[in-house]
């Protein structure tokens, strides 16, 4: 057991990502390319540090006795890409009694998802668009992928954070959020929605890589209107 | 004893023993803040009058007003109030609010130029008066060597108490309301009796002694009368809680007008307070509503306290603070936390009359703390930026369960521990200076020993630390002689007479030793040995002046061994060169990494460094990490911190937390929950210090543009609090620099 993972960096303090304050592991590479993407130098495949579960263990044990109500994330880049190396580090951490939650878009290898959640307390699932044409102009990817990892996850009974990035004039509408959360009924565990607004923090990072921002023209989404179209949300969800 | 109605009999009876008060009498409170009593309109009213004229000292250039005919004492003013028949607790320094007296003591050149920074002029009666008197700096100037003015004037030792009253004494002020002023006179005078007899040789420490207990004896009537002057009669113990309050006051009255020392701490006070208040609460004589307006009242007089200092003065120890620093909860030797009502009643203070820096007050975290006062605490945290935390359960085992703190990080035993105060020497700087064979970079004036320069283009790791190795114990000896010679002078011109009456006779002394600098050179070491980095020197002078650094190194702030274990070892053998020094009245060396503004100023005085920090550019504050170097987040930055040994630090170690609300949880109730859990896993690691600010950058920025909009402001810099908006803008600049740790 010691599959090497490529890691972007490591974030020691996150208390945004998950319940508590928590470790976050950002890893190298990603399948999609969302137009509203914060992490455009985590899309490559070839880029990051590697690091076997065993070493990663061991750079967050150190925080160990501040995350005992929080634990660690592992985000990305899509962490699905590299699934075997998260199972890895996930059962490490439960060995260590700490909690485990993954952040992902649900789009990846089924069946080494299946094996990694069966290691993972919490899914941060972004469920980016509702429907297979938006999914693949604004994300390039295939929504079919989405759907198989919240039945697989469902079936699992894998609790669920379900967020989504909201972005003006794109999908931030009042029947967008009531859709989201018909779309999510039957779906017993997901425990909470997230909304996030969209935020151009990232644009000096595409500066760095020389890509345009495909969203550079777009403004960023006032928290005051994501707190209004929070309350169509259910309390229950909260 | 009627004032001792109802309190449980002990030692403190028959000896002057305050903690064996407390521990036979206080009650722990483990409830949450909901008892808490908002601000009465007799407060609301004061605190107005109070803010007006705040407004107008900010508007007359940061003081109101300055009596330059009267040098400050305990009798030389008439009493003064800001409303005399609202007021539960009276007495200000002099006979009006915020008017500050002038104290020629420490240094009359200090008090003239600071009577001219604010357009007066020193009287010529105190100029006579002190034309035949010779003042703590005439003293250490008749001394001084060539060495320590050299390294003085380049700044290799800056902050020197030389000009300016030491400070960080703190008298136990809580004395004269348990005793009443009669019966800590009677004690001093047996101890004088003691000391005067056959069985003692009359050598010079005896002599001085004698002489310093005649003048405790002699203060401390002043101090009665200086109470008589405003109606109480504090000859005798306190006999109710306003009282208690009243005379405790009084006493911290007398110290700050008799010295204006640096710090001016008032102790650890609350808890012994609460035994007042609950008595008079079970006699059924005072409300919750009565015991807040008592300490809001309190406070109030606190945050009025002022010394006149100068501009120079303000650039090291920025925002005009007095340090009147209250250490608020703990835990008992007995496991019994020290959290009782009143010490809620102190941090409720903060939204009564609204956030401020002063009093500084400190909370001493123990895991063992109860829940609900961790859980006040960080709210406070989140809603004020006003408190500072610092380990108890490091400090309890070293200083038992009644210290407090004096300035902003350094323990001691209330009563029985005072410190020779030592500001700090720059390691950077000595650094550059050990490359150079003793010469200030900057000037090209030899400083330190003659010795060749360092001889290759590029440094070496292991040769670099043998040319440390040679200056640091010469600056280790040269440092101490000098603060043996300023506290020789202390103690013989400017000796605290109020404070040091409200001592043990056999007092402990530590001498505190402190540290600037120390990230960066723990940077560029970690430069020398993990990168390459090339001399470039002066074209005229022949000085290594600059550096070209190529490569990765690693840096402090990111829990990374490889840099973090050479800060340990810097600090650590600066420390063992301290103690090998013998030390003025037998005192203990202690070290701490503390700056308090004055990084700003030892970065102005510095060359670049191998860390690729230029020349001029500020340091960070304390024991922080330099600004935009740490690449791991904020717990990475703690730990690195953390690995600091407390053992080594004895007089602290400083670390200023400063991060976005968003980034701490999603709404307050998990803000209030993660800062708990940070404080309890950083303090678990055997950290000492954190100041925790939870703040947006923008905010600052919008203060520097418009300082009249925020004269509230309140934020934690290096061990202490400030009022933003009196910061010099230089000194802001460099707060808004500072990291702030953000979400991804």
């Amino acid at each position: 057991m010691s599959t090497k993972g490529r890691v972007h960096s490591f974030q020691s303090m996150g208390a945004v990502d998950g319940p508590g304050l928590r470790c976050v592991v950002f890893m190298q590479g990603c399948p999609l390319r969302c137009v509203y993407c914060h992490n455009p130098d985590t899309h490559s495949f070839e880029d990051g540090d590697e690091y076997t579960p065993e070493e990663m263990l061991q750079k967050i044990l150190r925080f160990k006795s501040y995350i005992k109500n929080g634990g660690v994330t592992v985000s990305g880049g899509e962490p699905l890409m590299q699934a075997e190396f998260v199972k890895e580090l996930f059962y490490l951490l439960r060995e260590n009694g700490i909690h485990t939650a993954l952040d992902t878009s649900g789009i990846g290898n089924l069946e080494e998802a299946k094996e990694l959640l069966s290691v993972t307390d919490l899914v941060l699932l972004d469920v980016k668009f509702l429907d297979a044409e938006s999914y693949n102009k604004y994300c390039k990817g295939d929504f079919e992928q989405v759907l198989s990892f919240l039945k697989l996850a469902k079936d699992m009974g894998t609790p669920l954070w379900i967020r989504q990035v909201i972005v003006p004039g794109i999908n931030d509408t009042e029947g967008n959020i009531t859709a989201l959360v018909e779309f999510l009924q039957g779906y017993e565990n997901v425990k909470k929605i997230e909304l996030l607004p969209f935020r151009k923090l990232c644009v000096p990072k595409y500066e760095n890589l020389g890509i345009p921002f495909p969203l550079a023209d777009t403004p960023e989404m006032p928290q005051r209107e994501i707190d209004e179209l929070y309350k169509l949300v259910p309390d229950k969800l909260k | 004893m009627e004032q001792w109605r109802g309190f449980n009999p002990g030692n403190w009876q028959e000896n002057i023993d305050v903690r064996d008060f407390i521990q036979k009498n206080y009650t722990p409170y483990e409830g949450d803040y909901t008892f808490l009593s908002d601000s009465t309109d007799r407060t609301k009213n004061l605190l107005k009058k109070a803010e007006d004229l705040m407004a107008l000292e900010r508007q007359y250039g940061g003081v109101l007003d300055i009596d330059t005919h009267t040098v400050t004492s305990l009798l030389n003013y008439k009493p003064g109030y800001l409303d005399k028949k609202n007021e539960i607790i009276v007495g200000f320094q002099t006979d009006r609010p915020l008017k500050r007296g002038v104290n020629p003591f420490g240094g009359l050149r200090m008090t003239r130029s600071a009577c001219e920074a604010y357009g007066y002029r020193l009287s010529d009666k105190v100029e006579s008066e002190f034309q035949y008197r010779t003042t703590h700096n005439d003293g250490v100037f008749r001394v001084y060597g060539k060495e320590t003015r050299a390294a003085r004037s380049c700044g290799l030792i800056t902050g020197l108490p030389d000009a300016y009253g030491r400070g960080r004494i703190i008298g136990d002020y809580r004395r004269v309301a348990l005793y009443g002023i009669d019966r800590l006179i009677e004690e001093k005078k047996n101890d004088k009796d003691r000391l005067s007899t056959s069985d003692n040789m009359m050598d010079a420490d005896t002599i001085r002694q004698l002489e310093e207990l005649y003048q405790q004896i002699n203060f401390l009537g002043m101090l009665k009368g200086m109470a008589e002057m405003y109606g109480f009669d504090i000859s005798r113990p306190a006999n109710n809680a306003k009282e208690a309050v009243q005379w405790l006051y009084f006493a911290y009255l007398g110290a700050i007008k008799e010295q204006n020392g640096a710090a001016m701490s008032l102790g650890r006070t609350s808890t012994f307070l609460d035994i007042y208040f609950e008595r008079d609460i079970r006699e059924g004589v005072l409300t919750e509503s009565d015991a807040q307006e008592i300490i809001d009242d309190f406070v109030l007089k606190l945050r009025m306290a002022r010394h006149l200092r100068t501009p120079e003065y303000n650039e090291l120890f920025g925002g005009d603070p007095m340090w009147i620093t209250e250490a608020l909860g703990g835990v008992g030797e007995d496991g019994r936390p020290l959290v009782t009502k009143n010490t809620f009643r102190f941090m409720h203070t903060l939204y009564n009359l609204k956030p401020s820096a002063e009093p500084n007050l400190t909370v001493l975290w123990s895991k063992d703390l109860p829940e609900n006062f961790k859980k006040f605490c960080a709210k406070v945290s989140c809603d004020t930026d006003a408190i500072q935390y610092e380990n108890d359960d490091i400090m309890r085992p070293i200083y038992g369960d009644d210290y407090a703190i004096a300035c902003c990080v350094s323990a001691m035993k209330v009563g029985k521990q005072m410190q020779f105060f030592g500001a700090r020497a720059n390691l950077a700087k000595m650094m550059l200076m050990a490359l150079n064979g003793g010469k200030d970079e900057n000037r090209n004036m030899q400083v330190g020993p003659v010795h060749e320069q360092y001889p290759d283009e590029y440094l070496d790791y292991n040769k670099v630390c043998e040319y440390l190795d040679i200056y640091r114990p010469w600056l280790a000896r040269m440092y101490a002689n000098t603060m043996n010679q300023i506290h020789y002078m202390h103690d013989k011109y400017a000796y605290e007479k109020t404070q040091m009456a409200l001592h043990d006779t056999d007092v402990h002394r530590f001498m505190a030793f402190g540290i600037a600098g120390m990230s960066v050179l723990a940077d560029s070491l970690s430069a020398i040995k993990y990168a390459k980095v090339r001399c470039i020197k002066d074209k005229d002078t022949g000085l290594i002046t600059d550096f070209e650094t190529v490569g990765e190194f690693p840096t402090f702030g990111n829990d990374d061994d490889r840099v973090d274990s050479i800060a340990c070892e810097q600090v650590e053998k600066f420390y063992e060169e301290l103690k090998k020094q013998k030390l003025y009245r037998n005192a203990e060396a202690t070290l701490s990494i503390l700056t308090i503004t004055s990084n700003v100023v030892y970065g102005k005085k510095t060359g670049s460094t191998p860390d690729g920090r230029k020349k001029g550019e500020p340091f960070a504050p304390g024991a922080n990490p330099m600004h935009g170097r740490e690449k791991n987040g904020a717990l990475a930055s703690l730990n690195s911190v953390a690995k600091l040994s407390y053992d080594v630090c004895r007089d602290g170690i400083s670390n200023t937390f400063s991060i976005v609300p968003q980034a701490l949880g999603k709404n307050e109730d998990e803000r209030i929950d993660n800062l708990v859990n940070l404080l309890d896993g950083y303090f678990g690691q055997k950290a000492h210090h954190l100041n925790v600010n939870v703040l947006n950058r923008e905010v600052l920025m919008a203060a520097y543009e418009e300082p009249e909009k925020y004269p509230n402001l309140t934020i934690r810099v290096s061990g202490y609090a400030v009022n933003f908006c009196k910061l010099s803008k230089e000194q802001q600049r460099e707060v808004i620099s500072r990291t702030f740790h953000e979400a991804m």
